[in-house]
Order: C-alpha cells, then structure tokens, then sequence
C-alpha cells in the first residue's frame, strides 16, 4: 500500500477496505444461506490441540486449553452428529505464523459437504471464489503434474538424493536449507519454484500420500491423496479434503506425527479422543476445504500481503 | 508453542541466541563466525508443510550481503554488536581513539577499521561507533561536519557566488569540491555522507 505509515493505533487497513471485507462476508454467508448450508459456531480454547507436525498450536495459560488452529475437529464431530452440511467463519491460531501473508491469528471459512467428493468441492470453491475475486477460468494440476511443470523431477518416484540434487539447479530454490527431509524437501521447492509458475488460478490435486493429512488416499493410486489446494495469483487460498473417514487409520497418522515430533524434541499435543469417537461412531462420507478468508479479501483488494485486509494485524494487535 | 528465548542473557555465561520466530530488520546474528545484520526476512510456509525464514544478511565486517534459508523454530547465535555514540579524541597514526562521553571508557582502534572515514574525523566530534565482541567494528562519522579550510587557491579576481567550482583541502585532510569565492581559513559545513560542501558556518 502507498503513503505514509499509519501510527500504531490505526489499523494497517483502510477503512474503505474494512467496509469491502464485511460486504464480502455478508456475501460468502449469502453463497452459503442459498444452498442451504448451516452456519455453527465451535470452541476457539478446546481440551485437544492437533498433532499435525509442522502446526505449533497456542495455549491459553490459565486452562492450558488449546487456542484452536482450525474447527475441523469440532465440525467433524458434528457431522458425525447429522448435522449436515454446514460451514464456519471463525478465528485460527498458529504459533510462531507472521509474514507477508501470515498472521498467527487469522480468519478461516471452513465448510463441509456430505456426499461431495473432492472435483466436486473444488467445483462450489470455484463458484465460491468468482464471487469474490470473479469469474477467471481455474486451471488444475496434478502435484506431480505441477512439479514436471516446473522443470522437476517426479516426487513420487525420485530418491532424495535425486531430488536434492534438481534443487541445487534452480535458482529460486537458493540457498537451500539445511538437513531437510524428502517431505520438507518437496515443500521448500513446491513454495519457490512450483508455485510461482503456476496458472493465475490453479487448484492442486492428488498430493503426496505423506502429505495426506486428514485425506483419504486415492483408491487408484494410494501414492497420492485426495486432497486440493487452490492458488490464487501464488497465493494458497484454500485446502481441502475428501475426507478419510477411518479412526482407525487417523490414529496411525496422528501416532506418526506424534512420534516424529518426539523425535525433534518438540511439543507432542494429545490425539482428540473426542474425534476419533466421532468418527468410531460414523462420519458420513463427505468433503470438506478451509479457506484463508484474510488472504482471499487481500487478493479481492489487489494487495500485497494480508495486512492490507485485516483491522489489526498481530504487531497491532 | 514455541518458547522465546532469546536476547542476551545476564548472567553472560550461557551462548545468547534467536530462534527464527524473532528474525527481523537490523537483528544481529552469528553466521559462519562473523556478525551479521538481519536486512530482510521472508517466512515461507505451506498451510500444512515445512515453514521456512528466507533472509537476507549482511556482513557487519565486509559489507556483503548473502541470503540463507533456515527451518522455522532454529535457532541462531546472537551477536554481541552494538551501536554507541563516542566521542572522537585523537590519532597517533596507528589508533584512532575514542571515548564514551557517559563512562569516559577509551577504546583504540585500528586505522584501518576507520578507514576512509577518517577524513570527517575531527577531535571532540560525537561519532557512531558498531561494538562487536567489545571492539570497535565500524565507525560512522556525523552526518555534517564543520572544518576549517587549509589550502585552497584564490578565487578569480571579479567572482561572485555564482558558477564554478575549486578544490579545497580541509584541517582533517579530506579533499572537496567548494565554490570559488571560498577563502583559506574559512569553516565550511560538509555532508559526510555525500562528500559535498554545504554553505559556510556561521562561526
């Protein structure tokens, strides 16, 4: 944004942005009213954390309650409730999260679909996102697609030493960190090499089994999952699944992250019991997708980072 | 959740440090043994992947600038480099001495780390000193100085204030471009950090 620096009591947003992003919201809960998904409301401080290996949750000091870094859990068991479709606007919170387009406390719309499987909630994010940014055709890419894009190797068949060594020929993968393991290895050059190639609007199928998440695997291709990203001019502006439906298999995934967590000596949070009972109890198959709701309205504003879109951002907060 | 820890510790045993989670503009760092500046910091993170701190660093020592990528949550050493304002006190050809008007600490430092800065230099000018280790690292002169001209040639019979330029040796040895109608003796005020003659000083 041009002009002088606001003083540290105003917000870093113009206020005729401020008024954008309520008319944007106003909006996105119309989208939502007219196909008959039910806005609910879920705990920011919950009992249970995520294990996830590369979220660093807060904790409220006094409860030692986790500050919430997203309302999946909490929306999955009320699917497993029969609610039904619904969705959320709430605030999430990740540790350690500042940059051009990070704020450790952030807006997420969130919203699940029964029945729907991934082409198909990438369909309604496609609709969802014209009406904030309009109508631009979304281009879709494989991950491997989108890496042999870019000129790198397959990363699902290439040895790490292999890997590393394609990196040290991309410029924009310079300097490479340090010690990286082939997962992190592959986020570092899908950030700096893949990523600024791709289309205007692109989503992101069929990720890296290890990067599955809450995902089911594909059924023709268990190297892969079933999860998507859309990016927006480079930005990630969304994530979402179809969804795994299996505690059995969750609790491997979260036994994993929590074992390689021990393994750096970092914090290893509690797996929600409460999510896995939901989900022993029947999660109805569905799809669900997380979106960047401060990220989304600074794109809407052609800004460079998502100060431009929030009232307080974290060094004003 | 991450924990800070760092800043310099009082007890001065313990190796200070900063995990990336405090990288920004103008923190000091230990890389490679040699202190360096925080100039830019970039946190590169997919939603659900590896969070990186792109930075760009300079060299305090040398001046060059080098970029490093580091995992989020590392940690890096500390350096112990500060700024202070000393006062100037003299030259013996070898050390430039200065002291701290507060404490009247000395500190001597070698000619070549004041370098080409030492033109600007004047006995009881107040000057920004880098501390690293204790030691002088860098040393900035005031933005303006004002110092007496030494030699210069006459101007042309017939000058006015308009027009053209000479060269004018100052008492600290420094060379500038001033008008023509300047005079030996005067005291000129000079912007050390263009080098340029500004007007003449009232006194």
């Amino acid at each position: 944004m041009a002009g002088r620096p606001k003083p540290d009591w105003a917000p870093a947003a113009d206020i005729t942005a401020l008024r954008y992003r309520a008319a944007q919201l106003a909006a996105i809960r119309a989208f939502f009213a007219q196909r008959h998904v039910v806005e609910v409301e879920t705990p920011i401080l919950a009992a249970a954390g995520v294990t996830d290996i590369h979220i660093d949750g807060l904790r409220e000091a006094e409860s030692g309650r986790w500050l919430q870094s997203s309302p999946e859990y909490a929306m999955k068991r009320l699917l497993a409730a029969g609610l039904g479709d619904c969705y959320q606007i709430t605030r999430a919170f990740r540790a350690g999260e500042q940059g051009r387009w990070h704020n450790p406390e952030f807006t997420l719309l969130e919203w699940y679909r029964l029945g729907f499987d991934a082409e198909a909630l990438m369909a309604e994010v496609a609709e969802l996102v014209a009406e904030v940014l309009g109508v631009l055709p979304i281009a879709t890419q494989t991950y491997a697609e989108s890496f042999a894009k870019a000129g790198l190797p397959d990363p699902l068949t290439t040895s790490h030493a292999d890997m590393c060594a394609a990196a040290r020929q991309h410029d924009q993968a310079q300097p490479l960190p340090a010690g990286l393991e082939y997962d992190g290895l592959l986020d570092w050059l899908f950030s700096r090499v893949v990523v600024p190639c791709l289309p205007a609007r692109c989503f992101i199928t069929r990720f890296p089994a290890g990067q599955a998440v809450l995902a089911r695997l594909s059924p023709d291709d268990p190297r892969t999952a079933e999860r998507f990203e859309l990016f927006c001019h480079g930005v990630e502006i969304a994530n979402g699944f179809h969804e795994l439906t299996d505690p059995d298999q969750l609790r491997e995934r979260f036994r994993r992250d929590q074992s390689r967590r021990a393994e750096s000596a970092r914090p290893v949070p509690d797996i929600d019991e409460r999510l896995l009972a939901a989900m022993a109890s029947g999660l109805p198959a569905c799809a669900g997708v997380a979106l960047g709701i401060d990220r989304l309205i600074a794109l809407g504003l052609d800004a460079d980072g998502i100060e431009a879109a929030m009232a307080f951002s974290w060094d004003r907060a | 959740m991450v924990v800070a820890t760092g800043g310099f510790l009082s007890n001065g045993v313990d190796m200070a440090s900063f995990t990336t989670n405090q990288f920004k503009s103008g923190l000091k760092i230990l890389l490679d043994g040699d202190p360096y500046t925080i100039v830019e910091n970039e946190f590169v993170k997919p939603g659900k992947g590896q969070a990186f701190n792109r930075v760009r660093v300079k060299n305090l020592k040398t001046g060059k600038v080098i970029d490093r990528t580091f995992k989020s949550g590392e940690s890096v050493e500390a350096a112990d480099v500060m700024e202070t304002e000393m006062q100037y006190l003299y030259n013996d050809g070898e050390f430039y001495h200065f002291m701290k008007p507060d404490t009247f600490e000395q500190h001597a430092t070698p000619a070549a780390v004041v370098g080409d800065t030492g033109k600007w230099l004047k006995e009881q000018d107040v000057c920004s000193v880098i501390l690293y280790n204790g030691e002088p690292l860098s040393v900035e002169p005031p933005p303006h100085v004002t110092l007496t001209v030494t030699q210069t040639d006459p101007g042309l019979k017939g000058d006015t204030s308009s027009g053209g330029s000479k060269p004018a040796t100052l008492e600290t040895g420094a060379v500038i471009q001033v008008p023509l109608f300047i005079q030996e003796g005067e005291l000129l005020k000079v912007d050390t950090r263009t080098g340029e003659y500004v007007s003449r000083a009232k006194d």
